[in-house]
């Protein structure tokens, strides 16, 4: 019992570690660069696991665009400069949040799009169902009619 | 307007089709990763050669004055593919005349070198890459990569894994005669 407790706390303890493949020796000694580097590998994609970002990938490609990363922000530049530079190598393709520009304006409009059609649609729909309510009543003119219908049989009857 | 209504089904229909024709398209690789080199010029990287390797490192300048298009080929020694694709590029060096340029990428010089010795070397200048920056320089996302470069260093064309196999060959081969029939301007 006290081994699977003791195995426990150390899977636990190891948990942080897994999900970043950050390794020591990359880390930068300044906490407040390092940090920005950490922000900037998340939104850059790694080119062999295409679905991971950097910060996170174990692939050598990521390790040294991490370190190029971190040495851009050594040197003085800035969040935006240091993606830049790595943008002019790899394309839009490293950016995990793609730029809006004409070749990505159905990216980014198609849900906007998408949803006003439906919603458009939707309010057609109900629009017709109501329409459809209010014949189903009957018109004033109606209403008479059947009264004096109604009246004469009762006449008949009585 | 009734009649529009009624053809919206076939037209959302349509739209669908088109888009799934398009994705499912064998043809298309999803995992491509256009080059934003292409018709651009070739980075700028000076690496020098191989320890221990009797072949002169490589350039930005060693690229140019050319002719005739040259071949970047980056490679390694533990890149498995690559030694499948030696063979390829041998013979289109000694057979074709083409001028090969290698890009050693992470390798540990003895081991390029006992592969070059066992292989031979079609390379005629090696640039040792042994941090992998002038591979990011070039973009490149693994190991092979073929390059074409122009004579006035614009990169006309790359091949992303090993140039092996007939489809591959005759590929390469398209690419590299397009390239030879460039005058500057888009290709």
């Amino acid at each position: 019992m006290k081994w699977i407790s003791l195995a426990a706390a150390i899977m636990l303890a190891a948990l942080p570690f897994t999900a970043h493949a950050v390794e020591p020796d990359e880390i930068l000694d300044d906490p407040g660069l390092e940090a920005r580097a950490r922000e900037i590998s998340k939104d850059l994609r790694c080119v062999v696991c295409q679905n991971q970002d950097i910060d996170s990938s174990n692939a050598g490609v990521a390790r040294d665009l991490r370190l190029l990363v971190r040495e851009r922000l050594v040197a003085g530049d800035t969040d935006a400069e240091v993606i830049e530079f790595v943008r002019a190598r790899y394309g839009d393709f490293v950016l995990l949040k793609p730029p809006f520009k004409p070749g990505t304006y159905a990216l980014w409009l198609a849900p906007a799009v998408l949803f006003l059609f439906g919603a458009g649609t939707a309010i057609v729909v109900l629009r017709n169902n109501r329409k459809r309510l209010v014949a189903a009543k009957l018109s004033d003119e109606d209403e008479r009619m059947v009264a004096e219908i109604l009246a004469t049989e009762k006449g008949d009857k009585s | 307007m009734k009649r529009a209504v009624a053809a919206l089904p076939i037209l959302i229909a349509l739209v669908f089709g088109a888009f799934f024709l398009w994705g499912l398209n064998p043809d298309r690789d999803p995992n491509a990763i256009p080059s934003v080199l292409i018709t651009q010029s070739a980075p700028d990287f000076d690496l020098p050669a191989i320890e221990g390797v009797d072949v002169p490192g490589l350039s930005r300048r060693d690229l140019t004055g050319s002719a005739e298009p040259v071949l970047v080929n980056v490679f390694a020694s533990w890149c498995v593919p690559c030694r499948a694709e030696h063979a390829v590029l041998t013979r289109m060096v000694e057979r074709d005349g083409v001028r090969l340029f290698g890009i050693n990428y992470k390798d540990k010089p003895e081991d390029a070198r006992a592969w070059l010795e066992n292989l031979g070397n079609p390379y005629e200048r090696i640039g040792s890459d042994l941090n992998g920056r002038a591979g990011i320089e070039w973009g490149i996302s693994g190991v092979p990569e073929t390059f074409i470069v122009a004579g006035d260093g614009t990169v006309l064309y790359r091949y992303v894994g090993p140039v092996v196999g007939a489809e591959a060959e005759e590929k390469f081969a398209t690419a590299l005669a397009q390239a030879r029939t460039w005058k500057g301007g888009n290709p």
